[in-house]
């Protein structure tokens, strides 16, 4: 296979490698170097200023804010996301009633079902989510307190994304309810695929359901809540929570800077302010949160594989 | 027992069947019990977050029907007749219409060439040696882990420079980029699971590379490129970060990015009733697409995370 093999190598990867060198690795390498210059982003001029964007981001009380934030949704959301998954498909698959004849573990009814529902909130985009429920934590008007009032809890109507103290825990409970589907599915999809014969050794030896659950599904499952977990990660620090924030909280960044997160606060600094190298900067901060949130991830679940 | 009562001949045994006996009737019925509490249990749980996920989207539908002195007054209440016209508002007055052709446009294309490029550059680095092979593959994989956002500010200018600022294929241009790292590293998996004899006979009977690949290994890869097709369709398709940096011309806005848009202006004009029908207008096309293909657009948005 060796006629023209170098040619048609080039040939397929020019335009690809092109467009991505161009479009992606560019700019990236870029954005580190004008995070050492006072470029403005409006001028062409710049010059190098050294480490002075760091030293000001340093004693820049917003960029702290926000660092707060970003790692608050970075730790947070994946615990209470896939914690959430976790137990919720672990009652679809093993939550089921014991048919005669039947096997000693099984789902519960209409599983595909809670499945199909559940996925719902994954197919949709994060914009449209934010939207609807800036109108449903609507103070007065909105779907959520309005159910509040319905049943009886006339006194408590918070004022969600108006409060300072709940409009972060607001926006990321929107996050939690439209990614939460994605990880059942997932988790479901490797539950079904463990053994149930190990299943029924576990019972056999007298553990009950929650040991199980800890015991063998847990780990087995291992590699994949892993995964799950950075991914989860890097979105709560990247896109989607640009987008909640943004569309969600007022000013953006929401009261007195309480849902601020390190993304926005770089898309702000860049094209509302235009500060483009400080941008850059805080881009950079963000950069090498992201990286050490993966590796200690991939550090601390390091386990060794597990063969069945 | 043994003291009280005059011995027994087999004391022992029937003590011993007792207990066996227990074994065998009382523990099932505990397990049964456990089992039939913990099924109500999960019923419930499964129930009450089935009406979490459900019961904002139905919300939505019904304002979108209502008039603006109902959506204030009574959130939950049925509308009292169906007010069609806010979807006929919000599809022409609103220019949901044209947001609507924008987004086809952007992601028509960007899809087709996403998967043109990144079976293209997968298929070259699953099947071939050459020097800077591996180098090349994790420059692609790399590119899913780092924050976008940082790109995006020189990005800006880069567009910018290329005078394709606020165009749809300049927009095309920079999804199909962004897209590659997954769809690199999801087709280059999937190439290397397909047997090489195929190709090889192929070869063998004339054919070049490149016919070898569009006319042979392509349609074997069906599966896989569905699977990464409907990953980039909906990430795609619900892009807002890119548009909202790129993409600030009105006229070209994306459905996600008019939304929005639409949100902030009615903040001033206060015709809510036409944007939550612009919000239904927008969730429909998907939800009804993922309900017909629900088993293929949950393989394709798994898979990458099983890898």
């Amino acid at each position: 296979m060796q006629h023209g093999k170098y040619r048609f190598i080039v040939g397929f990867l020019t335009v690809p490698l092109g467009l991505y060198a161009l479009f992606v690795i560019w700019p990236f390498i870029q954005s580190i170097y004008y995070s050492f210059t006072d470029w403005t982003g409006l001028s062409p001029d710049f010059s190098m200023v050294g480490f002075d964007n760091y030293e000001r981001m340093l004693d820049d009380d917003i960029f702290w804010k926000s660092l707060q934030h970003s790692l608050l949704f970075a730790l947070l959301l994946p615990v209470v996301t896939i914690g959430l998954a976790l137990f919720l498909s672990f009652m679809i698959n093993v939550g089921g009633r014991r048919r005669r004849g039947g096997p000693v573990i099984s789902g519960v009814r209409g599983s595909a079902f809670y499945k199909i529902v559940y996925f719902f909130p994954q197919v949709l985009s994060i914009a449209i989510v934010a939207l609807l429920f800036a109108f449903a934590y609507n103070p007065d008007s909105g779907a959520i307190n309005s159910v509040l009032r319905a049943v009886g809890l006339d006194d408590v109507q918070p004022l969600w994304l108006g409060d300072p103290d709940l409009a972060l825990w607001a926006v990321m409970g929107v996050l939690v309810w439209s990614t939460v589907g994605f990880f059942v599915v997932l988790f479901s999809a490797g539950m079904a695929s463990i053994p149930a014969d190990l299943y029924e050794a576990a019972l056999l030896d007298g553990a009950n359901r929650v040991t199980t659950f800890f015991r063998v599904t847990l780990p087995l499952l291992w590699d994949t809540v892993q995964s799950g977990w950075v991914y989860m990660g890097i979105l709560a620090l990247g896109a989607e929570s640009f987008a909640v924030v943004q569309i969600m909280t007022t000013g953006p960044g929401g009261p007195d800077y309480s849902t601020t997160v390190m993304v926005l606060y770089v898309y702000q600094k860049a094209f509302r302010d235009g500060q483009a190298a400080y941008a850059t900067t805080i881009g950079v901060a963000l950069l090498v949160v992201t990286l050490a949130f993966a590796a200690v991830v991939m550090k601390l679940g390091r386990r060794e594989r597990l063969e069945y | 027992m043994k003291t009280t009562e005059p011995p027994a001949p087999v004391p022992a045994e029937s003590g011993v069947t007792v207990t066996k006996a227990a074994v065998l009737s009382g523990e099932p019925v505990r397990e049964k019990r456990e089992g039939t509490v913990l099924n109500v249990f999960s019923h419930g749980i499964l129930v009450v977050w089935a009406i979490m996920v459900v019961m904002p989207l139905v919300w939505a539908v019904m304002t979108s029907f209502k008039d603006d002195a109902s959506i204030f007054g009574s959130p939950w209440s049925l509308p009292d007749t169906l007010h069609f016209d806010n979807w006929s508002r919000a599809w022409t007055q609103a220019h949901m219409s044209d947001y609507f052709l924008n987004t086809v446009l952007v992601v028509g294309g960007s899809l087709v060439g996403t998967l043109v490029l990144g079976s293209m550059a997968a298929y070259v680095l699953a099947r071939f040696d050459f020097p800077g092979n591996r180098f090349i593959y994790y420059l692609f994989i790399g590119g899913m882990g780092f924050p976008v956002m940082l790109a995006l500010v020189p990005l800006f200018y880069v567009v910018n420079n290329m005078g394709l600022l606020n165009t749809i294929h300049g927009l095309i241009l920079v999804y199909i980029a962004y897209s590659l790292p997954f769809t690199v590293f999801f087709l280059t998996a999937f190439f290397r699971t397909l047997p090489s004899s195929v190709a090889e006979a192929a070869f063998v009977d004339g054919a070049s590379h490149t016919r070898t690949f569009f006319q042979i290994m392509l349609p074997m890869a069906k599966p896989g490129l569905i699977s990464v097709g409907i990953f980039n369709f909906l990430g795609q398709w619900n892009q807002y970060m890119l548009p909202t940096v790129l993409n600030t011309d009105e006229d070209k806005h994306v459905l996600t990015q008019g939304l929005v848009q639409l949100a902030v202006s009615q903040g001033y004009k206060g015709d809510w009733s036409g944007l939550f029908a612009g919000l239904v207008m927008a969730m429909l096309p998907v939800l009804a697409a993922y309900i017909v293909f629900q088993r293929q657009v949950v393989q394709g948005l798994t898979a990458g995370a099983l890898k």
